[in-house]
This record gives C-alpha cells, structure tokens and sequence, in this order.
C-alpha cells in the first residue's frame, strides 16, 4: 500500500466522521419541524446538539484541507466543477451556524422562528446534496483531457444522483431520530422512537436500491462486503429501535453511514473522480495525489493529531451526557 | 465592461470581499479568546464578582464574533478550489498542507472546546472550565499561525521546487515554509495588531459606559486591561510591522516602491505623509513628505538607495520576461498610509488614556476616586481634564473601536493587492491562476449571493451586538457563583435547568 493509497483511506475515513456526526446533527435539524411539538422541545432538540455541532462540522473542514493537501487535483476538479451546489451547500452553513448561535439571543418569537426555520432548511439541504455530490463522484462526470468538469449544473442532476441524495436525507434523519432517543428524556423520547422506526424503513428502502446499483455499476468484492455490513446495520439498528435498545441503535445506525459510505468509496477506488467521457481522463489516486514528500508529513500529521481529536471530541460527548428534557429549558430568556 | 466582469477580475473581487470582511472577525476572535481567558483567571485566582462579570460580558461579545468567523471561515476554505482551481492543482502540494493542520490542529481545538465553554458553565469544575476557553485561545493562535506561513509562501516562495511534468510546484522543505523569516514577521505582525484590535474594542466599549457613568466597576476594569492592552500590542504592532517592511523590502522591492508610490529609485529615499494629483501617472504635484523615511523603513538606514517602481518593473522584466509588474499604484499608496494611520491613532489614543487613568498612587488626593466611581481625566500634575475635554477624550475613545479594524482591512488590501500581478510572489500569476472552467456567470452569482449573505449578516450581527454591549455585564445567579465540582455536572437536582442553553 502506498502512501497515496493510505491517503485515499485517510479521506474515506474524514468523510465518514463527517457523516457519522454531522449526520446526526444535520438530522436533529430537521427533525426540529417533524418531531417537536412546541417551542421547547426545539429548545430541546436544538440543545441535544448544541455543544457539538461545530466540532462535527470540522471533519468537514478537515476532509477538505486534506483533500487540497494530499489530492491538489481532486480538489480543484470537485470543487470548480460542483460549483453551485457547494455555493448552495456554503451558504447553507453559513447560515446554519449562525442560527444556532444566534437563535437564542433575541427574546422575540419571530426572530427565533425565523432561526428556525432557518435551522430546518439548512440541515435539510446539506443533508440532500452531500448524497447527489458523491452519488456524481461515484456514477462519474464529465472530465477532459486536462482534468476539467466541462459538463453542467443539470448534468449532475441524474436519477442515481438524485436518489443519493435522497438516501443520505433519510439515512441522516433516521441517524437523528435515534440520536434524539438517546439524548431525551420525556415524552419526546418515545416518539423519536416511533419517527426512528418509520424514517428507518423508509431509508431501508432507498439505500438498498442505491447501494445494489451502485454494486452493479461500479462494484466489487470489497465493496460488496460494505453493502452487506451496511444492509446488516441498517436492519439491526431497526430492531433495536423497535426493541428500545437506544445505544445499539444509535451505533448500529452509525455502522450503517460507516459502512455505506466506506461501500461509496471502495467502489470509486483506485479512482478519486471517473471521467464519464473517457476512463483515461479519470482522476486517480496516482494522477492527482501530492508528492510523496508531502503526503509523508500529512501522513505524520495524521497519526499524530487524530487519535488526539478523537479523544478529546469523546470527552465533549462524555461530559455532555446527560439526557435533556423541557424541564432542563430554562424559561425563553435571551442569552 | 467586459475586463471588468472578466472571471479572473470577479473572482479576485470576491476573494477581496469574503476575506475582508472574515479578517473583521478574526483578529478580534484571537485577541478576545485570551482577554476573556485572562479575565476568567483572574476570576479564579481573586473570587472577585467583577471579574466573573467582566468574563461573561466580554465573553458574549466574543461568541456573536467568533460565530461570524467560523462561518465565514468555511468559505475561505473552499474557494481555492471552486475558483482558483489552477492555483489549486500549481501549489495544493506545498499550500494544502498548512490548510490541513490548521484544519486537524487548531480548527478541531477551538470548535470542540468552544463548546464545551459555552455548555460547559454548570458542567465542569472551574479550572477545567478556565482551561477550555484557554484551549480555546490556543486554537486560534495556532489557526492563524498555520494560514500566515501559507500566505507567507505567497509572498516569498521558499522549500520548493517546480516539477515540469507535472507543471506544478512541489514541497521540499515543510519546516523551512512554516518557519521562513516572512511567515515569523507576518504572525507576528497579525497577532500584535488582533490585540490592538481587541483592546480598542474594550476600550471603546467601557467608555460608552463610563461616560454614561454605567456599570463603572466592571468598566473600569475593563478600560484597564484594554489601554494596557492597545498599548503593549500597538508597540509591537509597530515593531513587527518595522521588521515585515524590511523583510517585504529584501523580497518584494515593487510593493515597498509601491507602498510609497516612489517611482524613481533614490537615495534617502522619502516617506511621503500625504500626496494629492496623479499618483498613478509617475510623479506626484503636491506632496507632503519626510526625507530619509523610507529608506530607513526599508533598509534601517536614513540614507539607504531604495529602487524605485521604474526599475524595478524594468528589472522584472528582464528577470520574467516582458509584461507589467506593476500593482495598482494609489491602492497600495493609500492602503499603506491608512494602514499605518489607523494602526498607530489608536495606540496613541490608548497611551493618551493609560496616562490620563493613571493609578491612584500617582494622583493627588483630591483627584482619587473610589472603585465604583468614574476616574478623573487628568493631564497634569493636579488638574482634571475640562468637561469638554473630558467628554471628547470619551468619544474618541468610543471611535477608536473601529480604527483597527479598518487598519487590518487596509494592511491585507495592500500586502495582497501589492503582490499584484503574481499570485505566487515571482511563480505563478493571478491570471493563470483562476478556474478554467469556471464560467462569468457562475462566478458573479457566487459573488452576489456572498455579498449580499455577508452584507444581511452584518446588520444582524452589528444589531445584537449593540443590543448586549448595552445590556452591559449580566448580574450574577446562584449557580454562577456556585460552579460544579465534579465533570458532567453535579446530580444534586437531575432537573435542574442548564445553566445555558440555545
């Protein structure tokens, strides 16, 4: 295995910590039109994230700086080529983070429903187009001779994109609800389960779909592999919500993003972004990897400064645990 | 019309635009994390209400910003890549990497234990509490470290070479990039002028209270802590700049020139305090200047030959072959004297007031007051400032909260635009930097849309601010006084509410 192989690894498993956390958060998000029933149980859901949202959001940043660092071509290509859905993603952060900070500053009804709002929309939008972004990465776009997206908005557009989209949409509301179920306390619980349950076969449905026609397309033994764990996961998550088990579900759950975006990227390997107009165009983890001596150091890096996040992120998560109820709401006081 | 919708001139128009307007949260995020830090500790260390108080309302401050510098944050992040791909793919191997640690080593830090500082008040013992906003304070420290050794790389390219197959510049030397002389001068520079930005933010900020004679305690001790602040920082804010403008001059003779809009090269060569008619066109009609200034600015000598923008255009190009060389030339003129400008009045309005507050030992008795009370202005030996005086040293004092602010907009405005045409200083030009593929239209729309996101959220950031500096600091509740003793909260009352929540 060579350093740029480790890389491409090294990727996979950012994005995967990206989606395993923000998944959950982006699904509390939108969970907060489907599930709460008045203002404080937003308050309630809201809160459940409120300590970690930005450290998840930070695997996002990280996949990208890696992505710059150890694959200069991968990113120039993704990122210039998926222009305006990741200014639309962009935006949708942005406002995001704010909301959450800000919500609770005004006292005012109208301005905290707008943050709300705000809140839903921007969970629910991210939430859809990471799913069409690697559906395109996965399907292949169309990329020249030297590397350039030369297709359009619409082309990304298409059926497997699409239903992408929709699966990490129902995969991140499912994670969300379950995350709900072991953060809650109250009657809010209970429902989360019951949400859990609907949105997981709902999400069964399409990601069993997707996955096979990705296996189909683009699959191989490995990646079958994946499909299986994650096919397995989702169906035992689902068992253990039903059955109230809510710490199984919600890792079984996480299994189940793991799994299926690992599957995402076995299938792409040893390619980081096919060229659908000629397999000799396509982005390689050869062709658009960093010099072995830069890869060297981010690998140094790596080794060092993950297992430090990852401990002191679980230490937030530690001294966060407590479940949340209405009762732990302070009085809609701004602050 | 059409250069000026040309992609490659959007496309620097929004780089100016979103990093502008995130460089106004940044240097006041860096300087309140450690000030709140240090108001924190002195809370833990003396158990004086003050400080607490002072730590939860600087500390507000310090969330509505820091949130508008994550946000925007992302952007940055992003955007080499959606429009300046080329640049992307000619250094991602050298650039990407200090994007990285900053992203795993200081982004990770500020974000998870920013969190833990905002829930963590009736979560963790006070000292693991204070240690996280410290952490805090470190992550943004170490953050804008690894951005300026890549911007650094910029201006003064080192610890690489070009790889012609693959027609790209490649990494030879991480160490030498992260500690190149040019990168040590700039974080040294930034970091100075961030807590110039943050002691005139306090300072403003107490005076609007003191001169309405409000929360006087808190204030005054706030007041304190930003004159001494704005005055430690504006000195070695002028030093560091002192040695980044040598430093620019050894590797970037055209922005020195530039800076100065010296268009011949001479010796004891001026520094120019005010230029009027045609800056642009090579010579200026009315002009104000200091003989031996710019000489000595760039080459510590009053009498030092500086080149002047002529040759070394004429030098450039017979170093890279035919072309222009030359930046805008009233841009970087006027930036450069704004920058300095506002840098240096609000350091000597801060010494002005570190003087006219002075400690009650060096005041006679009848000019004392007590804690809760107002202090005198007092210029001379035995004699208060006039009321007048008084209430217009207060409002200067107010305005100065905005003078750093447009000196760092300036000072990256003319280090950047300065650099011009190069993207990479003597390696790669902007031109050839920008996303092929990338059409006019899109790149307008992503300008618009930012510009127009950025311009409703600073109303809506500017609004809440003022809303809590008038709130002033908050009183103190039982639980604030009360901290937890154990991680995770104590289980006295399982449904107790939280002491802060969104």
């Amino acid at each position: 295995m060579e350093l740029h192989d480790v890389w491409f690894v090294l990727i996979a498993v950012l994005w995967i910590g990206y989606f395993f956390l923000e998944g959950f958060d982006f699904g509390v998000g939108i969970l907060t039109k489907l599930l709460a029933r008045d203002r404080s149980e937003k308050r309630v859901l809201i809160n459940t994230i409120g300590p970690v949202w930005d450290g998840n959001e930070v695997w996002l940043l990280t996949a990208g700086g890696a992505t710059f660092a150890a694959f200069p071509e991968w990113y120039a290509t993704l990122f210039s080529g998926f222009y305006l859905p990741l200014l639309i993603i962009l935006v949708c952060l942005i406002v995001r983070g704010v909301a959450f900070e800000y919500r609770a500053k005004r006292p005012e009804e109208h301005w905290q429903r707008n943050w709300e709002t705000a809140i839903f929309w921007t969970s629910l939008i991210p939430a859809f187009l990471w799913g069409v972004a690697f559906g395109n990465i996965v399907r292949g776009v169309k990329i020249d001779q030297n590397f350039e997206y030369v297709g359009n908005v619409w082309d990304l557009l298409n059926p497997y994109a699409l239903l992408g989209g929709l699966v990490t949409l129902t995969l991140f509301t499912f994670h969300g609800a379950v995350f709900v179920g072991l953060k809650t306390v109250g009657d809010i619980r209970e429902r989360a389960r019951k949400l859990a349950l609907q949105l997981g076969l709902v999400t069964a449905v399409l990601a069993v779909i997707f996955l096979l026609w990705t296996q189909v397309e683009n699959g191989d033994g490995k990646s079958l592999v994946a499909l299986i764990v994650a096919v397995v996961a989702l169906v035992a998550a689902l068992v253990a919500v039903n059955g109230g088990r809510e710490g199984w579900a919600f890792l079984l759950s996480g299994l189940t993003i793991v799994a299926a975006v690992a599957m995402l990227f076995l299938s792409l390997f040893p390619n980081v972004m096919p060229s659908s107009l000629n397999a000799d165009w396509s982005l390689t983890v050869t062709n658009a990897s960093s010099s072995p001596y830069t890869l060297k150091i981010m690998t140094w890096l790596a080794a060092i400064a993950t297992p430090v996040v990852l401990l002191y992120q679980s230490w937030t998560y530690w001294v966060f645990r407590k479940r949340i109820g209405t009762q732990h709401i302070a009085a809609d006081v701004a602050h | 019309m059409e250069l000026a919708l040309a992609p490659e001139t959007l496309a620097r128009w929004q780089f100016g635009i979103t990093t502008v307007y995130h460089f106004l949260f940044v240097p006041l995020t860096i300087s309140l994390a450690a000030l709140t830090a240090g108001l924190q500790t002195a809370w833990v260390r003396t158990e004086k209400e003050k400080y607490l108080r002072a730590t939860k309302f600087w500390g507000k401050l310090f969330l509505i910003n820091i949130a508008m510098g994550v946000v925007t944050g992302i952007v940055q992040e992003f955007q080499f890549g959606m429009n300046w791909s080329d640049y992307s793919r000619f250094v991602g191997d050298i650039f990407g990497a200090p994007l990285a640690f900053e992203a795993l080593i200081a982004f990770f830090f500020e974000s998870t234990f920013i969190g833990l500082w905002i829930f963590g008040w009736d979560k963790l013992p006070k000292k693991i509490h204070l240690a996280c906003i410290w952490m805090v304070s470190i992550g943004t420290i170490l953050s804008a470290y690894f951005i300026l050794a890549a911007n650094s790389w910029m201006q003064h390219p080192v610890g690489y070479k070009i790889n012609k197959a693959k027609g790209r510049a490649e990494l030879t030397d991480f160490w030498h990039v992260l500690t190149q002389n040019t990168a040590l001068a700039q974080a040294f520079h930034t970091l100075a002028a961030s807590f110039l930005t943050g002691g005139a933010f306090m300072i403003g900020i107490a005076a609007f209270h003191l001169v309405r004679k409000r929360h006087v305690s808190v204030m005054k001790t706030s007041l304190r802590l930003g004159l001494v602040t704005i005055v430690i920082a504006g000195l070695l804010t002028a030093i560091s700049g002192d040695t980044l403008g040598k430093v620019m001059f050894k590797q970037q003779p055209m922005k020195m020139a530039a800076a100065e809009a010296l268009w011949d090269g001479q010796n004891s060569a001026p520094f120019s305090v005010f230029a009027y008619g045609d800056v642009s066109k090579g010579h200026n009609t009315v002009e104000l200047s200091v003989p031996g200034i710019l000489s000595f600015l760039a080459d510590d000598n009053f009498s030092s030959y500086v080149p002047g923008i002529n040759d070394t255009n004429k030098a450039e190009q017979a170093k890279y072959g035919p072309g222009d060389y030359r930046p805008i030339i009233p841009v970087t003129f006027w930036a450069f004297r704004w920058m300095i400008g506002f840098g240096m009045a609000s350091f000597a309005i801060g010494l002005v007031g570190l003087w006219l507050t002075r400690k009650k030992f060096m005041l006679p008795q009848h000019l004392r007051v007590g804690d809760d009370e107002v202090p005198h202005l007092v210029l001379f030996k035995n004699k208060a400032l006039s009321p007048t005086l008084t209430k217009w040293y207060w409002r200067i004092a107010i305005w100065t909260l905005g003078f750093p602010l447009i000196a760092n907009s300036w000072g990256w405005i003319f280090t950047e635009m300065g650099r011009q045409p190069w993207v990479v200083y003597g390696v790669l030009q902007t031109r050839h930097a920008v996303s092929p593929g990338v059409s006019q239209g899109e790149v307008l729309t992503s300008m618009i849309v930012f510009t127009a996101l950025y311009a409703t959220l600073a109303v809506i950031e500017v609004k809440l601010l003022l809303k809590y500096v008038k709130a002033g600091p908050p009183e103190l509740t039982e639980a604030d006084l009360n901290p937890p003793t154990k991680i995770g909260g104590d289980s006295r009352d399982a449904d107790k509410p939280m002491a802060f929540s969104y």
